[in-house]
């Protein structure tokens, strides 16, 4: 099993750090798997993380100078790491204005990755700093466990509208009540709303259009098209993933399964993120 | 005592306060011929700040004669005068502090821009003078580096963190984060840093040596050293005796006194031996004809034992001279002067374990002008010894 990377590039460490930075907001600890071209940040949907599953996809070529990957074998050429993306997080912000910056696979008092980047200084000799990130590294026959989470069978699938909107009027929601319930149908209407003995509280979003998922959108009739399709999820989940996300994505989708699970897309350039938030009863 | 400091100068003094609020709670604050001093001691006594003020750092500076006057008062209410710094430096003309005889009362007043004038009465107490004992001038080891250099290297760590570890070599140094048990050593980020000695101002290692101790101390004395754009100067020896951090220019001088971790575990494991087979401390508390107010103080995790109830409920029980540490002051030093103050822990079963045990030994302190100051100065130093409490 080896790893070794290098990025030279600033603009591609910086959109590195937001990814793992957007990543450490959402989860204290995560999956990280690599392979020859992809990097993957997988939180399964257990129970013990509140049923909320989380993936991101990055393609190593966009970010990396030198990639080099040996797997566990050559049938299965992969590394799959447990690790706390804070701490990735946090190695890569001190780094950002770093000649290089290398992330290998080290085995130090314990498996790490580790995070070097030389750094400019005044004088003549570089400033070299490393962080070892301790790792658990997962056996193969738990992987099974981080595989790409199959795409739901949604009753409806919207662009979501301008997420620092959507996050403010979250925030005051979360005020309110603890609970959330987001709607929407395929004539690009999105309300979200909260409702407690007190005060009933619904933003309305309208004209947000809908992802054209392989044109079979021609099935629904005029009549499907305006019913609402309901999740009703924990606040804060839904708040913590429009507080983290620094990616400035160019395209925001939310898939609803009728009272089962909330599905969130972001996607930027070839980076793509999805979070599932369990619909609550 | 009557000071005047204006301009620039306020500002000075207010990051000064500051960071000894790093410190200690208190202010200890002493008017001497050769300039205002205000010194901090954190409650474990393994941190110590002095600032010296030069006379020409003021704009005028009287004190009274005769009887040396000094006291302490919560550094809070100090910090409070100087609260905003960015108004500060654009409002305030003059800062005038004056003590008030008759009402005990320390006044601090602000002359801003438009005539405008904020008093402050602080309430004081009288005080034991305080004075760590240290001689950096006798250290092995001194680099000294411009602040932003330092602070750099510190900013790679994360704030949350408590100790640092600097290791130096005949032309680096490391710099790298603590982690002091074994359990926390598969969970937490290691950080190393690797700086050449060129990027230092003055780079003099005579033995490599590792010592560590705590951020949060050299994080304060950053932010003064950083806005007074002033160099830092580090003195240490063998891990286990002080590190001295300094600021100085013509006009004041600044010097963190930090205990440092005595690194190797087998001091831990010879501790129990020790206690047993090594003679018994010639006891500074109790007979110390000079009055010296050495304090040994820990902090551990124990509920808060007050300062007097350390003193008096646990003098040291060994001394702690290996010889292996040969000092080279000790050789010049009759008296066994020197000792850690190692309290043995009651273990509570059901509370987690101590992590560490700290000590620093202060000398006393004497009216200064009095003949036996230097006396002490010379025969006593200032021991900190920061050891893992064996559990």
């Amino acid at each position: 099993m080896k790893f070794r990377s290098k990025i030279i590039d600033i603009g591609c460490l910086n959109n590195f750090t937001r990814v793992v930075t957007t990543i450490s907001k959402l989860t204290k600890t995560c999956v990280l798997r690599l392979t020859p071209d992809n990097l993957y940040f997988v939180l399964s949907g257990k129970v013990a993380n509140g049923g909320v599953g989380m993936w991101c996809e990055l393609s190593q070529a966009n970010f990396f100078d030198e990639f080099q990957l040996e797997g566990v074998s050559v049938k299965a050429n992969e590394v799959c790491l447990e690790l706390a993306p804070e701490n990735l997080s946090r190695a890569l912000r001190t780094a950002q204005n770093a000649k290089a910056v290398k992330i290998k696979l080290t085995k130090k008092h314990c498996p790490c990755l580790t995070v070097a980047a030389e750094l400019p200084t005044m004088s003549s000799m570089s400033r070299v700093v490393t962080h070892d990130i301790p790792v658990d590294v997962i056996p193969r026959r738990l992987w099974n466990d981080f595989q790409e989470p199959s795409m739901p069978d949604f009753d409806v699938s919207i662009y979501m509208p301008p997420l620092k909107i959507m996050k403010n009027v979250v925030d005051r929601m979360k005020n309110l009540s603890n609970f959330l319930v987001i709607e929407a149908n395929m004539n690009g209407e999105m309300n979200l709303k909260i409702e407690t003995d007190l005060v009933s509280v619904t933003t309305h979003f309208k004209d947000l259009g809908n992802p054209p998922w392989g044109g079979d959108g021609s099935q629904h009739s005029q009549g499907d098209q305006e019913t609402m399709v309901q999740a009703r999820v924990d606040v804060r989940k839904l708040q913590q993933f429009l507080m983290g996300q620094q990616f400035n994505p160019s395209k925001a989708m939310c898939n609803i399964v009728q009272n089962s699970i909330l599905h969130l897309i972001l996607l930027y350039e070839d980076v793509s993120l999805q979070y599932f938030i369990p619909a609550v009863a | 005592m009557d000071c005047v400091v204006t301009g620039g100068n306020v500002k000075v003094l207010a990051k000064a306060i500051h960071s000894l609020s790093r410190i200690g709670d208190e202010l200890y604050l002493e008017p001497q011929e050769d300039g205002l001093t205000l010194r901090s001691v954190n409650s474990s006594r393994s941190a110590y700040a002095c600032f010296l003020f030069a006379p020409l750092f003021f704009s005028r500076y009287a004190i009274p004669n005769g009887h040396g006057f000094r006291c302490k008062m919560a550094i809070k209410s100090v910090q409070a005068v100087f609260r905003s710094l960015a108004s500060l430096e654009k409002t305030v003309e003059k800062c005038h502090i004056e003590l008030d005889g008759d009402k005990n009362r320390l006044t601090f007043t602000l002359h801003c821009k438009h005539g405008l004038l904020k008093t402050h009465n602080l309430s004081f107490q009288d005080s034991e003078s305080l004075q760590a004992v240290f001689d950096k001038d006798s250290s092995t080891n001194v680099l000294k580096a411009q602040p932003r250099v330092l602070a750099d290297t510190v900013l790679n760590f994360p704030p949350s963190l408590e100790e640092v570890t600097v290791t130096v070599s005949d032309e680096r140094v490391w710099f790298r984060n603590h982690v002091d048990q074994e359990a926390e050593l598969s969970k937490a980020m290691l950080t190393e840093l690797c700086l050449s000695s060129d990027e230092f101002d003055h780079f003099a290692v005579r033995a490599q040596t590792s010592v560590t101790f705590c951020l949060k101390e050299l994080r304060g004395l950053l932010v003064f050293a950083e806005s007074t754009g002033l160099p830092i100067s580090m003195y240490f020896d063998e891990p286990g005796s002080p590190v001295v951090l300094s600021v100085t220019d013509s006009v004041l001088d600044g010097n963190f006194v930090l205990a440092t971790l005595s690194d190797e575990p087998c001091v831990r494991q010879k501790n129990p031996q020790r206690a047993g087979t090594s003679p018994p401390p010639s006891d500074d508390f109790m007979n110390d004809e000079l009055e010296s107010c050495l304090i040994a103080m820990d902090n551990s995790m124990a509920p808060g034992p007050s300062v007097t109830e350390a003193v008096s409920a646990a003098p040291p029980r060994h001394a702690v001279s290996p010889p292996a540490k040969a000092d080279p002051r000790r050789t010049t030093n009759s008296e066994p002067e020197e000792e850690s103050g190692e309290e043995e822990e009651e273990e509570d079963p059901g509370r987690p374990p101590n992590k560490k045990f700290r000590s620093l030994f202060f000398g006393s302190v004497y009216p200064t002008g009095s003949p036996l100051s230097n006396r002490t100065m010379a025969s006593q130093k200032v021991l900190a010894s920061d050891s893992e409490d064996d559990t």
